[in-house]
């Protein structure tokens, strides 16, 4: 056998494959947010079709929905009219619906894996392009169009090439200070946001076995933002142990005989790649971005790079630093700030909390600072109670938030004011994305801590 | 949802030379909100296209009267990020039928596919010298083949050919859409999800 992990999973979920053309892909199981979806049931309803399997779909309220005062009406009525819609369509076609309010809501892809959903060997899909994250348990997870969303629903398949495949390997011990997020920024600042457009990558190597299942999701989160459809882990005992008893996992015999399955999913020793990267451990930093693609990222200690020396169009680039206000050849520590985001996809599960209190634990909030922390999910924000967290994070200066998006991409109220600095956890920097005008410095949860008490950019590592 | 169909278009370009153009642009997350397919084309490229209070920006593109066409020409990787078809929706209500580039990121391009937007990826140098083109002469005409897969730029009597799978141009030449094709193979479909458990 040479096949990669990912040929195994493809393969195995392939109904039909189009003569020089794309496979018909089995979808094991479908997300769905209030944003990508009105309008694929819109489509359903015109076409007079029913949803095929139901019970293969689950729907969350994410993308709009506010942060705090979750319990009264949104008051926002477009915002409201969306999460209407997709409650009613859910009660329609008999499909379970976490909405506002419910105790398993959060953001699809935090709570995915945390009832699991998420599984070795499945096909996931979901209208959003981080469904990525979930690769992290060894699926293969992308996210899809409305017109996709529609034709899951209606024929629980989509029509798609088979992507070629990548491998990134990084060996060796990550130097102190340095997350899983910067993993993935320093990586996608070496390939560029499209360096792994068309492929599905596969992370391996010493790296990523030593991460813990929250960190491989940070990991696999950002694959799309190097252009990649998605990105994989191979499964091991972190994984079985990570999903085993969680509700919608096999139980007892099932989950043995599953297990036998998913221990095959592997890459084999021969398997082909069509593209290799391999970097060492030892070459990264913490990171932070500068510009308006998360491919602008650089390690925190260092300065902005002069546009004769970046690849890629010079004037596209001037344009991008313009923006955000800053020079070439500035350094990045020392920058002032005025918001820091800890929630999102990327970065607000429970580990991710754990890091940013422990770097603020006994310091103070600074004054110039407005901070949101959000959790990804009711269980993260339970969690952070029960842990004790919360206490430490308000001794400090700070509050939490309900769960949701939130100023990730600010479709609700959280929206970082024009011309503002927020150092953000979530995943990207693009121009206005956390707000009309906004300028967003991408970077780890002990980043975002460190620059939170100082209310500058700090490297992180003078706290550890 | 079914679209027109494609064959062969015949229009001057809108020109945007800048890389890395990305969903957000296309469309701000903020007009996401909206329940059906409607009005998308008058926020397309908004924030660059708008200030705060709505006046137009001059200096934009799509502002300038000089260019207009059902082409839109765009840097390199143009798309990327997020999922949203409403960029597409955008792109296909404001009257673009095709987007020309030398690289697209790989949702986009599906969305384009999926809803009756021709994506064409052609060399960096025959986008290059569109561009000049459009420059010397905003007025210069393009042809998109799509049963020849070809571009031409009229007044410099040049060509490229680009790649489409033979079943998505199928699709476009037709009008067809996904469904149709998947409903017509419901029954493998059902047989696979019996091997397939939750
Ligand atoms: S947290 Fe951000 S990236 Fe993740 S699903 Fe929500 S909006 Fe998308």
């Amino acid at each position: 056998m040479n096949k990669t992990l990912f040929d195994k999973v493809w393969d195995s979920h392939v109904v039909k494959s189009i003569k020089d053309g794309p496979d018909v892909l089995f979808i094991d199981r479908h997300m769905v947010h209030e944003v990508t979806s009105p309008v694929a049931f819109l489509g359903l309803k015109k076409r007079k079709i029913n949803v095929l399997f139901p019970d293969r779909t689950f729907a969350t309220a994410d993308h709009n929905t506010p942060t705090i005062n979750q319990h009264l009406p949104v008051a926002d009525p477009l915002s409201a009219k969306q999460l209407k819609a997709l409650e009613t369509n859910a009660k329609d076609n008999g499909i379970s619906y976490w909405g506002l309010g419910h105790k398993k809501n959060g953001i699809v892809h935090v709570i995915g894996p945390e009832y699991g959903i998420t599984q070795p060997g499945a096909t996931i899909v979901c209208g959003d392009s981080h469904t990525s994250t979930h690769g992290a348990f060894g699926a293969i997870a992308f996210g899809i169009g409305t017109s996709e969303v529609e034709m899951v629903l209606a024929t629980q398949c989509i029509i798609q090439p088979k992507p070629k495949k990548m491998r990134i390997t990084i060996d060796g011990k990550l130097n102190n200070g340095v997350t899983p997020k910067d993993v993935a920024l320093f990586i996608i600042s070496k390939l560029t946001t499209s360096g792994a457009t068309g492929y599905f990558v596969e992370y391996s190597g010493q790296v990523f076995e030593s991460l813990s299942m929250e960190g491989r999701m940070t990991v696999c989160n950002l694959s799309i933002e190097m252009g990649a459809r998605g990105g994989m882990i191979a499964p091991d005992k972190k994984t079985f142990d990570y999903i085993k008893n969680r509700e919608f996992t096999p139980k007892k015999l099932e989950f043995d005989r599953a297990m036998k399955y998913w221990r095959t999913l592997k890459s084999d020793e021969k398997a082909k790649f069509d593209k290799e990267y391999i970097f060492n451990a030892s070459e990264i930093e913490p990171m932070i971005t500068f510009g308006t693609n998360p491919g602008m990222g650089l390690p925190i200690s260092k300065s902005i790079p002069k546009a004769s020396s970046v690849i890629g169009d010079p004037s596209t680039y001037k344009k991008s630093l313009e923006y955000m206000g800053y020079n070439e050849g500035e350094k990045m520590i020392g920058k002032k700030i005025d918001f820091v985001f800890l929630g999102s996809c990327t970065n607000g599960r429970i580990e991710d909390f754990r890091a940013f209190t422990n770097i603020v634990k006994g310091r103070k909030k600074a004054n110039n600072v407005t901070a949101w922390l959000v959790p990804g999910s009711h269980k993260v924000l339970q969690s952070i109670k029960n842990e004790g967290l919360l206490n430490v994070l308000n001794e400090s200066g700070f509050e939490l938030r309900e769960p949701g998006c939130s100023a990730c991409l600010a479709m609700n109220d959280d929206k970082i004011p024009p011309g503002k600095y927020a150092v953000s956890t979530s995943n990207r920097n693009f121009e206005g994305r956390q707000g009309p005008g906004s300028r967003t410095l991408l970077g780890s949860p002990i980043v975002a801590a460190a620059a939170a008490v100082t209310g500058e950019v700090t490297d992180p590592r003078i706290f550890l | 949802m079914a679209y027109e169909k494609f064959n062969i278009l015949n229009s001057t370009a809108v020109p945007l030379p800048i890389e890395n153009v990305d969903t957000d642009q296309i469309i701000p997350a903020r007009f996401l909100k909206a329940t059906e397919r409607k009005g998308f084309g008058d926020n397309l490229f908004r924030d660059w296209r708008f200030f705060s209070d709505n006046r137009p920006k001059k200096d934009f593109i799509l502002n300038n009267e000089s260019f207009d066409g059902k082409i839109l020409v765009a840097g390199k990787n143009f798309g990327s990020g997020s999922s949203r078809e409403h960029a597409a929706w955008a792109i296909y209500d404001y009257g673009f039928r095709c987007v020309v580039s030398s690289f697209f990121a790989d949702i986009f391009r599906n969305n384009c596919l999926n809803i009756g937007v021709l994506p064409v990826q052609i060399s960096d140098n025959f986008l290059e010298e569109i561009f000049r083109t459009i420059e010397e002469n905003p007025k210069s005409e393009f042809k998109i083949n799509l049963p020849k897969q070809q571009i031409l730029n009229l007044s410099k009597n040049k060509s490229e050919n680009f790649d489409i799978s033979s079943y998505k141009k199928e699709n476009l030449l037709n009008g067809y859409d996904d469904i149709d094709f998947l409903n017509s193979i419901k029954n493998d479909i059902t047989s696979f999800a019996k091997k397939s458990p939750l």
